[in-house]
């Protein structure tokens, strides 16, 4: 199989295109005739249908359309519907969350308005999503860990836009809509709090995403560097250690000593996806509600130390 | 081995071209990084030498005419002399030459006045140019705490211009859009005045001309009631931090240990010089800008009516002290105060934003 050798899919296999197992009992069916796509088969399976959209699927769908739609188009006003600057100012454009003047008050249309709508349809749809994916995987006979990992990517969400605006008392408190406007809200973010990387909670989520990255490039890697024995089919190997696992496993026995097992492995990065968000949205919610200066709050518990002034006394110009 | 088609060579060519599109945007080294704080915690100014020389080429002052301080004092010989009344006229003319040099060396004279008669505050040049002469000395003698022995002189902003290039008028209320649509939020638009983010384009009202507090972090680790400062407000102050660190042609370090932001003992004594120049600016620009507005011609304002404002980048141009922190003021006493009627005379009140008396503007000549 030395077609397996290589840092992406050569190898297609193309039997009938396959409808999936039965559907258990519901208004839908899988739509659409399949066809096959060598383009994308060189990323994953060449064969593109059937889809099922069922209820969730077309709600979450419409659901997400129309916060789009409230984003863009909200965007594109604010260019004075200009075709060409809403292009070339893309990065640039956002839709704010209202004054926090606002509070948790429904603010006029034009003054947050359409955030919190967009905000709520957006949410609608990541939510109807999490039941379609756990529908989905529950009538195929499967677990939900998708469900669930999907569920932490919302809580981070929520906690950001949702939980701690309310907390702090003000829709103004959450990131706006826009790539580069909620880029400026991070910092924004951390330059109130006195320095996020002081959070602990912060550290435990970038311990966990940089982690995750290098659990997918160990796991990524050994499974390429043994497919060619077969480990490609890592569910059989998983119960039956062939000659793929057994030296995946001593390569990583005689390289750090210990090694994970072709089961345990998916639960290492899992926790470690799922963990990311979940930590991350604890570091959220506790700043600005307990913790109002993580540098000050680092200082007092000894996590970072007080530098010694190295320009005589500096000190705050307005207290003399 | 490999065979390059379908994806992965979209894949290559699309990582090649965003590549070298951001390669090409990259500052080309060699730089030369000076540490300014203790190891690892990243306070290096990174300066390029190109970037370097370039500035250096164009913040050069000019040559100053030899000192000449003899005659008698200017009010006794000129008629309407207002502000350098106990100039000698040796030092005066001096000086008058050397403003022509410095804001009209294309027009002369005759920019600011009537040809035949000196003493007309018939140009709103004249008007001007008086105001912005108390303005100057006002800077070198009041605000020493931030302009230090450097000090300033009509041309560490106009630079041979007869107007400064780099002034700001008032931009859009932010929330103004009248319309269905979320517009006129003042932000989320690709700005120059904060770098080209999306920041605030205009965080000089509020913080440079009105008094908002720029101050967002609290000093207790835990919260306790003390600072009520939102998201919004700190991305203000982010933006106007943007315009300071444009201006000098620095970054955050220049000023702050960026682990500690808002910590005082960690920062820099710039830090504290920085701060001065924030009341001073919010001095300039309400008390001597502002009350010139009806003086301009309409189209010498801006968008909204408003009058050019000063902000650091006025005087700095990218660049740490302005003109490279060449002494030029010392060379014009009259511009530090010497033989000059107190400036701070000229207005009613100074901090207050009140109007002030603006001689010649009614002509009456009593202002001084």
């Amino acid at each position: 199989m030395p077609e397996y050798q290589n840092i992406f899919t050569r190898v297609q296999i193309r039997g009938p295109a396959h409808a999936g197992v039965p559907l258990a009992q519901g208004p839908w069916a899988r739509e659409g005739k399949p066809g096959f796509s060598y383009l994308l088969g060189q990323l994953g399976n060449a064969q593109i249908g059937p889809f099922y959209l069922g209820t969730l699927g077309l709600a979450s769908f419409l659901c997400g359309f129309i916060a789009i739609e409230i984003i863009g188009l909200n965007m594109w006003a604010s260019v004075g519907w200009s075709p060409i600057l809403f292009i070339r100012d893309l990065p640039w454009l956002g839709l704010e969350p209202p004054s926090p003047a606002y509070g948790l008050h429904i603010p006029p249309l034009n003054q947050g308005g359409w955030w919190l709508m967009a905000g709520f349809f957006l949410t609608s749809a990541m939510i109807l999503w999490f039941f379609r994916v756990h529908r989905r995987a529950t009538q195929l006979g499967l677990g939900t860990h998708t469900a669930w990992a999907w569920a932490s990517a919302i809580w981070l969400y929520l906690c950001l836009g949702f939980f701690r605006p309310i907390l702090m008392g003000a829709w103004g408190e959450a990131p706006p809509f826009g790539i580069f406007p909620h880029l400026d809200w991070t910092v924004a973010f951390s330059l109130r709090c006195g320095n996020l990387y002081y959070d602990p909670f912060h550290m435990l989520s970038i311990v966990f995403l940089y982690g995750s990255a290098v659990l997918f490039a160990m796991h990524a890697g050994t499974i390429l560097a043994t497919s060619r024995f077969g480990a490609d089919k890592e569910v059989e190997q998983t119960v039956d250690r062939g000659t793929a696992a057994e030296r995946g496993a001593l390569f990583w026995r005689w390289t750090m000593g210990f090694n994970a097992t072709f089961e345990s492995i998916h639960r290492w990065a899992w926790w470690f996806a799922v963990l990311t968000p979940i930590t991350g949205g604890i570091g959220i919610l506790l700043t600005g509600t307990v913790v109002d200066n993580w540098f000050l709050w680092a200082v007092k518990h000894g996590v970072a130390p007080h530098y010694a002034a190295l320009y005589g006394t500096i000190s705050d110009p307005a207290k003399q | 081995m490999f065979r390059l088609n379908g994806i992965p060579a979209i894949a290559l060519a699309a990582t090649f071209v965003v590549a070298l599109i951001a390669v090409l945007t990259f500052t080309r080294p060699p730089v030369d990084v000076i540490a300014t704080g203790d190891p690892g915690t990243g306070m290096q100014i990174v300066y390029n030498p190109a970037k370097v020389n370039a500035a250096l080429g164009i913040n050069q002052a000019p040559s100053s005419l030899p000192p000449i301080d003899a005659g008698p004092a200017a009010s006794t010989v000129y008629k309407n002399v207002q502000v350098l009344k106990n100039v000698s006229t040796g030092a005066f003319g001096r000086l008058m030459v050397s403003i022509t040099t410095w804001v009209a060396p294309q027009q002369g004279c005759g920019y600011c006045h009537v040809a035949g008669d000196f003493a007309s505050d018939a140009k709103y040049t004249k008007v001007v140019a008086r105001r912005m002469l108390q303005m100057t000395i006002a800077v070198n003698t009041t605000y020493s705490n931030h302009v230090g022995s450097v000090g300033v002189t009509c041309y560490t902003c106009h630079r041979g211009m007869n107007n400064p290039s780099q002034v700001w008028f008032t931009g859009v209320t932010p929330g103004s859009g009248g319309g269905l649509a979320e517009t006129r939020m003042g932000k989320d638009l690709p700005a120059a005045a904060v770098d080209g983010s999306s920041l605030p384009s205009d965080p000089y009202t509020p913080f440079l001309l009105n008094s908002a507090p720029i101050r967002v972090n609290g000093n207790s680790a835990l919260p306790d009631g003390t600072n009520l400062a939102s998201l919004k407000q700190t991305e203000w102050t982010y933006a106007l931090m943007m315009t300071y660190s444009q201006a000098l042609g620095v970054g955050c370090e220049y000023c702050h240990n960026s682990r500690a932001i808002n910590d005082w003992s960690e920062s820099t004594p710039q830090r504290v010089t920085a701060f001065y120049a924030e009341a001073m600016l919010r001095d300039l620009n309400s008390n001597y800008m502002v009350p010139l507005t009806g003086v301009f011609p309409a189209a010498q304002l801006g968008p909204s009516g408003d009058v050019a404002k000063v902000d650091c980048a006025t005087c700095h141009q990218g660049v740490y002290a302005p003109l490279f922190g060449a002494k030029m003021a010392a060379q014009f006493p009259p511009l530090e105060g010497v033989g000059t009627v107190s400036p701070t005379a000229a207005t009613t009140g100074e901090g207050t934003g009140a109007m002030p008396a603006m001689p010649g503007m009614t002509g009456s000549g009593t202002g001084q």
